[in-house]
């Protein structure tokens, strides 16, 4: 790769790729005009408010190009505003679909400038729910994605399956999509009496959909067809773009923030394994997140195994204001690698909050994967790739 | 500190004279380098220092907020009060803008931050596309909110806002539109339930009682 | 027809060829809808929702909401009756009509007991399978009359599926049509009856025993023919939203609807009558057959909807070309092997 001058097209020659030039010979002959196609923002492919413009030859895509900012509720500014703990609020929000797990990475930069450190209970709650969100995300994930691709039927049992977490989370934290629960120093609340066996029995629950799942949509030759070499990004290529979390696993990358990055919530205290798939086609972004799941419940049951008992909540003072500094937090979301960069001064609120979404850069990666696909190619992408639009626009 | 940041620090010196500062922040590292050794800079994290992985690039206004409701302050007590004077985070800066990026490696886990200062009067910035392609987006969004103009770009243009926005919405001087058109409330205490008498005179009451008086 | 209806005793009527054809075309316009939503809240409401682990309607009419699918009928009756501007009117108007055109004409040729068929020719077959391609020019016309994109990126599809497709159909119906020695579908389905399995003539000898490679090409053509999962590229629901029928609302998208699920009847009573043994039932002759004959076509053709539609709520959906591809070089193929293999052991058995 270059690294003076604009960067070169890759035109991503494979084997069929003699086949395709002469379809483009063809039309170049006939002169058939390109047809400019808008997929969304209203659109079922695109989970919510994301716009394609992609100028389309037959059903080739030449040039795809993303619009986003439909959902821009404009975070950054808004968190200049409001003190650390209205921001939990807002930032349950940016992926709603594991909300928990936003919530981490703002609360260990705020503990992190004051000093202070959440006692262990309280950590491994955190890592329990934050590994619940994950394992809620990819469930709905490893149902919808058969659907994109037209098989109606497995989407019903993500969201099935789904459920039993959702309600676990709602049995601590009072709330299914916005748990709004972490406080600095610690969380709001302890666990509820009995959570902790009835979270086993989901995880039972989590292992037998992931069974279900293997069968029935990786197993499926029509699957295989529709996605195997579908969307494949180089594992350098994504890197430079930002890709990151389960994309770039199955690019072949090894890096897992959980385990490679600093040390964060009990993660240290447990053992869990890193799956990456190397061809980094969408068929392998679904084997990487059905092998996160098991592995996320996995991880459930050692937490709960070693849960340690004590206060839940660190000495902090009423009214909190959080010292002079800035922290850069990191961690690994379900959806990728999420961070905060928080200025402080001071203040009872942040200077600064610059929120690094995964799916902002997951989906930068658009215009170049999206060249010369098929049009029912993009729907498998898009829906492969895993972006919530709230993660995108913030 | 992690021991591959400490590794990370001791060769940080390949930056050579384009870094001007560096500070360590918590496991972090907080470059500040030349405003014309930008794009440099990033050659040199990707090429020298195996940092292949672009997480962000964004930009700071280090300018202090104004107040709302004026110089006396607003009666509300719940939200953040910034101190007055301008003050810059580690690695100083040399005036009011910054732009600040942090880029990792994918291989050996080390990661850092890179500032850089920014002209007030003409903001222009080195674009990192040719370096890393994933700086499109980040540039387009930081242009859009600071107004920093990435030299180098292929195409600066609006990616969250309409297209013919106007103004920069993240620099400190922009207004929050919804506490103009209307003020933050404060601290309100909880309403009674329907039928109940309120049990502490609310703001409406206390509106009401005005306009009766005038 | 008429030896029919003058032998069952309690109408023995003495009526001209007027009425006669009158009443022929009446009951084939009443069965169809009535078909259709039969197999509609059968299957689609149904038998898709406990797969997919729900009830499905449970309320319109009380018992388990059978009446949801003839609510929605009328509720499609009254709806205003909306064109896209740009749109080509007559054409747009046309369109639902001729797919269901070719629905009702299917029908004209299925017999439903030894006297009650409309029409017993004697190239039935060849009858049913031309007629039934004259739905490819009403998708066309909905698509470029509905002046939008999608529609016609969805009618593109299926022009090009439909046509594909159409060709293994065929090799497998000749297949039957070998074995039977006739192309009329009422001698199909004496053939079926009147034949014996290895000496043994109890159960008659429906195709689907020595034709089975014809059966699963015919049951994979029609889901192909059909628009139905895994081949609904041209409906695609998460990508185009319904593809060519997008821009229609109203009791012109009822005609698609009623296109749709009629002709999954149509084909399910072909599929029964040509590999199943249609109307007969072994050991019921005479007037009997004439009474059960319907029911017992029903239950077969309920059988191949089942399995048309379970395969439909399982399967995600073939790429456009992954599409092509199986027709023109796997199931082309294996029907032109079916009809050599099916020539040889009749000649030599």
């Amino acid at each position: 790769m270059s690294t003076t001058g604009t960067p070169t097209p890759d035109l991503r020659l494979d084997p069929g790729a003699l086949r395709h030039l002469a379809d483009a010979q063809m039309n170049v002959e006939l002169d058939t005009g390109d047809m400019i196609l808008n997929l969304g923002p209203q659109h079922p492919a695109t989970h919510g408010t994301l716009r394609l413009v992609v100028r389309l030859d037959g059903e080739r895509v030449i040039s795809a190009d993303p619009v986003i900012g439909y959902m821009h509720r404009g975070y950054e500014k808004l968190s200049e505003f409001r003190t650390y703990p209205q921001i939990t609020t807002l930032i349950n929000r940016i992926d709603w679909l594991s909300s928990f797990a936003n919530e981490v990475p703002f609360m260990d930069g705020a503990e992190q400038l004051m000093g202070v450190e959440a006692p262990r209970r309280a950590t491994y709650i955190r890592t329990v729910l934050t590994e619940l969100s994950r394992i809620a995300t990819f469930l709905l994930f490893l149902g919808e994605m058969g659907l994109q691709v037209g098989a109606l039927t497995p989407a019903f049992y993500g969201f099935r399956d789904r459920e039993h977490i959702l309600n676990l989370i709602e049995a601590t934290t009072g709330g299914r999509f916005h748990p709004n629960f972490n406080r600095i120093g610690g969380l709001k609340d302890d666990l509820p009496w009995g959570w902790i066996a009835e979270c086993r029995d989901a995880m039972k629950i989590v292992f037998d959909a992931c069974d279900t799942f293997e069968n029935l949509v990786l197993g499926n030759e029509i699957f295989a067809a529709r996605t195997r070499g579908i969307g494949i990004v180089p594992g350098e290529v994504g890197a430079e773009y930002g890709m990151s979390g389960s994309n770039l696993r199955a690019c072949g990358v090894d890096w897992d923030l959980r385990r490679d990055g600093r040390p964060y919530l009990a993660y240290p205290d447990i053992d869990f394994a890193v799956h990456t798939h190397p061809d980094g086609d969408s068929f392998s972004r679904y084997v990487v997140r059905l092998e996160e799941t098991r592995e996320s419940a996995r991880m459930v049951l050692q937490l709960l195994d070693a849960m340690p008992s004590g206060p839940i909540m660190a000495k902090v003072p009423r009214i909190i204001k959080v010292p002079e500094g800035e922290v850069w937090v990191e961690t690994e979301n379900p959806l990728g690698q999420m961070g905060y960069y928080v200025v402080s001064k001071g203040a009872t609120g942040p200077f600064r909050v610059k929120i690094r979404s995964a799916s902002f850069s997951n989906v930068s990666i658009l215009p170049w994967l999206l060249r010369g696909v098929y049009v029912p190619d993009v729907i498998t992408i898009l829906g492969s790739l895993y972006f919530i639009l709230g993660d995108i626009d913030r | 500190m992690r021991p591959v940041q400490q590794e990370l620090s001791d060769k940080l010196v390949v930056l050579g004279d384009a870094m001007l500062e560096s500070t360590p922040v918590f496991d972090d590292i907080v470059v500040r380098v030349r405003p014309d050794a930008w794009r440099h800079a990033a050659e040199v994290a990707k090429d020298e220092l195996e940092c292949d992985y672009l997480s962000f690039i964004s930009g700071i206004d280090w300018a202090p907020a104004p107040r709302e409701g004026g110089e006396e302050g607003s009666s509300d007590t719940s939200a953040p009060v910034q101190p007055t004077e301008m003050t810059f985070g580690a690695a100083g800066s040399a005036g009011r803008f910054q732009v600040f990026a942090h880029v990792q490696s994918t291989r050996r886990h080390w990661g850092f931050t890179l500032k850089s200062d920014v002209d007030e009067a003409d903001p222009r910035v080195e674009s990192w596309v040719s370096v890393y392609p994933g700086a499109d987006w980040h540039e387009r969004e930081c242009w859009e909110m600071y107004g920093f103009v990435f030299d180098g770009h292929p195409s600066l243009r609006h990616l969250y806002l309409p297209m013919a926005f106007e103004g920069h919405p993240l620099r400190k001087d922009f207004p929050l539109l919804a506490r103009v058109v209307k003020p933050w409330p404060g601290l309100v205490d909880v309403e009674p339930m329907p039928g109940e008498p309120a049990s502490e005179p609310t703001a409406a009451d206390a509106a009401a009682e005005a306009g009766d008086a005038s | 027809m008429v030896s029919a209806l003058s032998t069952i005793a309690p109408l023995a009527l003495d009526v001209g060829w007027g009425t006669t054809l009158a009443l022929k075309t009446i009951i084939v316009l009443m069965i169809i809808p009535a078909g259709a939503i039969i197999l509609g809240y059968v299957f689609l409401l149904k038998m898709m929702s406990h797969m997919q682990s729900r009830l499905g309607p449970m309320d319109p009419g009380g018992f388990h909401g059978w009446f949801q699918l003839v609510g929605d009928g009328i509720k499609f009756l009254q709806k205003e009756d909306v064109m896209p501007a740009e749109s080509d009117r007559r054409v747009f108007a046309m369109a639902p009509a001729v797919v269901v055109l070719s629905t009702f004409l299917i029908f004209a040729v299925i017999p439903m007991g030894p006297d009650l068929v409309v029409a017993d020719l004697d190239v039935g077959v060849f009858y049913a399978l031309a007629v039934s391609s004259l739905s490819v020019v009403g998708v066309l016309m909905a698509g470029w009359a509905s002046a939008n994109k999608f529609a016609l990126l969805g009618a593109l599809r299926a022009a090009a599926q439909l046509i594909a497709y159409e060709l293994p159909l065929l090799l497998a119906v000749v297949g039957v049509v070998l074995q039977a020695g006739t192309m009329s579908l009422q001698g199909i389905v004496y053939a079926q009856r009147d034949g014996d399995i290895f000496g043994f003539s109890g159960l008659g000898e429906p195709f689907i025993f020595t034709q089975f490679i014809g059966f699963v090409l015919f049951l994979v053509a029609a889901q192909a023919e059909l628009t139905q999962t895994p081949f609904d590229m041209p409906v695609a629901e998460s990508e185009l939203v319904s593809g060519y029928m997008v821009e229609y609302t109203g009791f012109r998208f009822l005609f698609f609807f009623i296109g749709e699920f009629g002709t999954a009847f149509a084909f399910a009573a072909l599929a029964a009558t040509l590999f199943l043994g249609g109307w007969s039932l072994p050991g019921v002759t005479g007037d009997w057959a004439n009474i059960l004959g319907p029911f017992v076509l029903f239950a077969k053709l309920m059988f191949v909807a089942f399995l048309m539609f379970w395969v439909r709520f399982t399967y995600p959906r073939l790429r456009e070309d992954q599409l092509q591809a199986l027709a023109w070089k796997v199931l082309i193929p294996l029907g032109l092997v079916n009809i050599v293999l099916t020539g040889a052991f009749k000649v030599g058995f």
